[in-house]
């Protein structure tokens, strides 16, 4: 594998992780904000204090470990992407900002507020929207490069159905994921009520998610037909997506393994995110900057490799330990500890 | 107000925000170190006053993390945003420390999480405390590692340009510059003693309050001695600072000290104002106090500023910067100095009135000083973003709307600001330390051994 390769699939797994804890996350803060409005925030607040309390930060890093890893290892993103991202990347930073201090205040600080909750929920929802944004202009079309300054054509971005459908994909994935997770987390604290009103979520949620990603995957055609043609070559990768989604239905819908349903899910939009990443292939930002053109050099690629694995060797045992604590300690689960 | 200028935009709202994080951040790297001090000293001398010390220090710590932390992610973002043609240069020279940095920050984010809620969860107190050596150890490399990337930019080394491309990379080189050594030093050191001071006056406040439990006699005590041994570390290391801007960034010691001229036996001026015509006024001339700086003896050259091409001056207001982070810095080494000396000497009492008002005013003064030497090493370097290779004005983005978005992030800073002061405020209001240590039963332990 070339170190091109290597650098954006580290950089791919790492954006997928954020995708997925960053989902529970964001889902978390909104079903804990509805649940409020609704009276009903008694049923799951525990279940989503416990979870959330020690690994918020973790999840931030996720984010952080992606913007600085793309530009360690493809500067030239820095310049076009920073360039034209000035807006939706401020909106996006402001949204983190707002989210990230309200939940340290509403939880660690002296009395609930109802505000705080509010802040939280909101935002939750907001920032997978404005993160997209990313995701949106590297098909191409969404920008111009001219004399060397690059712009974001702000009405061709809001005037385009594509970017409108990953919107709304991603907040209908952020609060399917959340919610399955949830259920997860719900049965292994043995809380009955949680995990009804946490099921109910999910169930909810799994269908919006599944038709707007094969709507978006339609849309893609009509945007960026090349992208197009490569993801139905690579048409088994969305079909086992598919398939991990209608198993993980089915269980929870039988009530039964939450635990493989919610590893399902994460299959799910693994294959997705994969298949989208590697049809995508070999460009960062369509049809101005490939992995190739936009690679760092040599010896930097093999030092931030190696600073890859020696902080792998540091982070995966210590991400094990506090799974072990948190998510698979059963009495910490169930609120004994 | 200004005819629109995306640089100088771009410049102030990096300002505004490293400003605003360099507080949090600062205290972010001191405060883990002070709180496993506390912790330490609870467990060797079985003294559950300081493990409560820990215990709320720590609670207030994650309100600060949390602000550090998104204002952290800001800042990340907004170097690609702001600057794209620098990153894109710095990605090529220093990837590596910034990639590091995040794994540091990933390490500290593990641990707090998993420090905060085993408290009780562990039978041994000991395995507890081993917990906070991971996230003293993940701040204080998170510093280490994102100040050897503005060392680079002090004395950028470690690659070639031929033809306009970075070539010859070498990522060890350029975090490893001769301004990376002193600092480092320096940031660490001055993070550590910002925090004992910070700590120190809630502790000296509190006794100002009439609240005259041992309790906070303890945590001034502790702060006090912490402090004053940071306090020296910070002289020395200001002094081999001084020498390495000497050697390597005449311009800018010279610009700090109003020297113009270049000549051995050069005196180093304090305070003073500067007049149109570059002449001091009232300033304090300490004779050859700026050649010993500079290099150990009075017959040192020192670079004077007229030996640079004026277009490449950096701005004299510098100055007052440099000035204002030195007297503080004495004033907090004499201050805590005065209340170790005094509370050694078993007959004098150290906890008077005006002594305690001089340590609640450091606190606030420790956090001024910060921002003061930040600004003086920043704008010391103007008119580069990298030393000698790319002007700050060709870093910059072109971008057309970066005024807006200052005034959005003044608003998002004054709104996190203020309910990050009533956060902490009501959490400590509502609970202060002798209802905390009467609910768990410890209210008079050990009161009978203090002085």
């Amino acid at each position: 594998m070339s170190y091109e390769v290597i650098g954006i699939t580290v950089l791919w797994v790492f954006l997928y992780g954020y995708l997925i804890v960053a989902s529970v996350d964001f889902g978390a803060g909104f079903f804990s904000y509805y649940t409020k409005r609704t009276n009903k925030n008694h049923i799951i607040h525990n279940i989503i204090q416990r979870y959330l309390s020690p690994v918020w930060e973790v999840t931030n890093v996720f984010l952080v470990f992606f913007f600085i890893g793309i530009v360690g290892f493809f500067p030239q993103t820095a310049f076009y992407y920073g360039s034209a991202l000035l807006i939706p990347g401020s909106v996006a930073i402001i949204l983190i900002a707002i989210r990230g201090s309200y939940y340290a205040f509403a939880t660690y600080g002296a009395k609930e507020s109802r505000f705080f909750t509010f802040l939280y929920g909101a935002t939750g929802l907001l920032i997978p929207a404005s993160l997209t944004t990313v995701l949106t202009i590297s098909e191409g079309g969404y920008i111009s490069y001219e004399d060397g300054h690059v712009q974001l054509l702000y009405g061709e971005l809001f005037g385009s159905l594509y970017s409108w459908g990953v919107v709304i994909l991603a907040i209908v994935s952020v609060l399917f994921i959340s919610a399955s997770f949830l259920t997860y987390y719900a049965s292994r604290a043995q809380d009955k009520g949680a995990l009804d009103l946490l099921r109910k979520y999910a169930l909810i949620w799994s269908f919006p998610s599944i038709i707007m990603g094969v709507i978006v995957f339609f849309l893609l055609g009509g945007r960026n037909p090349e992208h197009f043609s490569n993801m139905v070559d690579l048409w088994w990768m969305f079909a086992i997506s598919f398939l991990a989604f209608a198993a993980a239905t089915y269980l929870i819908w039988k009530r039964r393994n939450y635990g493989t349903a919610f590893i399902l899910v994460m299959l799910q939009y693994f294959a997705a995110f994969f298949g989208y990443g590697v049809s995508h292939f070999p460009y960062l930002l369509y049809p101005y900057l490939t992995i190739y053109d936009g690679f760092t050099n040599e010896t930097m690629a093999i030092a931030l490799i190696s600073a890859f694995i020696g902080g792998l060797l540091m982070l995966i045992p210590s991400l094990y330990f506090l799974m072990k604590l948190f998510l698979f300690d059963a009495d910490y689960v169930q609120g004994k500890k | 107000m200004f005819e629109y200028d995306p640089v100088l935009y771009s410049r102030l709202l990096t300002s505004l925000t490293l400003g605003f994080h360099a507080i949090f951040a600062t205290l972010g790297v001191g405060i883990p170190l002070m709180i496993a001090i506390a912790e330490w000293m609870g467990i060797k001398r079985n003294d559950p006053h300081y493990t409560l010390m820990a215990r709320r220090w720590a609670r207030g710590f994650v309100v600060i993390v949390a602000v550090g932390v998104v204002t952290g992610t800001a800042i990340g973002l907004q170097l690609s945003l702001l600057w794209p043609n620098f990153m894109q240069a710095a990605g090529h020279t220093i990837g590596l420390p910034m990639f590091m940095e995040v794994f540091a920050f990933f390490f500290e984010a593990i641990f707090l999480g998993i420090y905060l809620y085993t408290w009780d969860r562990f039978k041994s107190k000991m395995k507890h405390f081993l917990l906070i050596i991971p996230i003293v150890i993940g701040a204080t490399a998170s510093a280490f590692f994102i100040t050897t990337v503005n060392s680079f930019m002090n004395v950028p080394q470690g690659f070639e340009i031929i033809d306009g491309a970075i070539r010859d990379v070498s990522p060890l080189a350029a975090m490893f510059n001769p301004a990376t050594p002193t600092k480092i030093s320096h940031v660490i050191i001055t993070c550590y003693l910002t925090a004992a001071f910070v700590l120190g006056a809630i502790a000296a406040f509190n006794l100002l309050k009439g609240r005259n439990h041992v309790y906070h006699k303890k945590a001034l005590h502790l702060t006090m001695v912490s402090a004053a041994i940071f306090a020296i570390g910070t002289a020395v290391i200001g002094d081999f600072s001084g020498k390495y801007l000497h050697e390597y960034q005449p311009e800018k010691l010279a610009a700090a000290e109003w020297h113009f001229e270049t000549e051995s036996e050069a005196p180093l001026i304090l305070g003073g104002i500067l007049t149109e015509d570059n002449e001091v006024r009232y300033a304090l001339e300490i004779p050859y106090a700026l050649s010993i700086l500079a290099g150990n003896t009075p017959d040192t050259v020192v670079t004077g500023l007229n030996d640079f091409p004026e277009e490449l001056h950096p701005p004299l207001w510098v100055h007052y910067m440099f000035d204002l982070m030195v007297f503080i810095g004495m004033y907090l080494a004499a201050i805590s100095a005065l209340f170790v000396f005094m509370n050694w000497m078993k007959k004098w009492n150290a906890f008077r009135r005006p002594l305690l008002w001089a340590v609640v005013a450091g606190g606030p003064l420790s956090v001024v000083a910060i921002e003061a030497g930040w600004i003086f090493a920043e704008v010391g370097r103007q008119p580069w973003i990298i030393n000698g290779v790319m002007t700050v004005a060709e870093g910059a983005t072109a971008s057309p709307h970066v005024d807006i978005m200052l005034y959005v992030f003044i608003v998002l800073y004054a709104v996190l600001g203020a309910t990050c002061i009533a956060v902490l405020r009501r959490m400590f209001k509502s609970n202060p330390a002798e209802h905390e240590l009467e609910e768990r039963g410890i209210a008079h332990t050990k009161e009978q051994n203090v002085n």
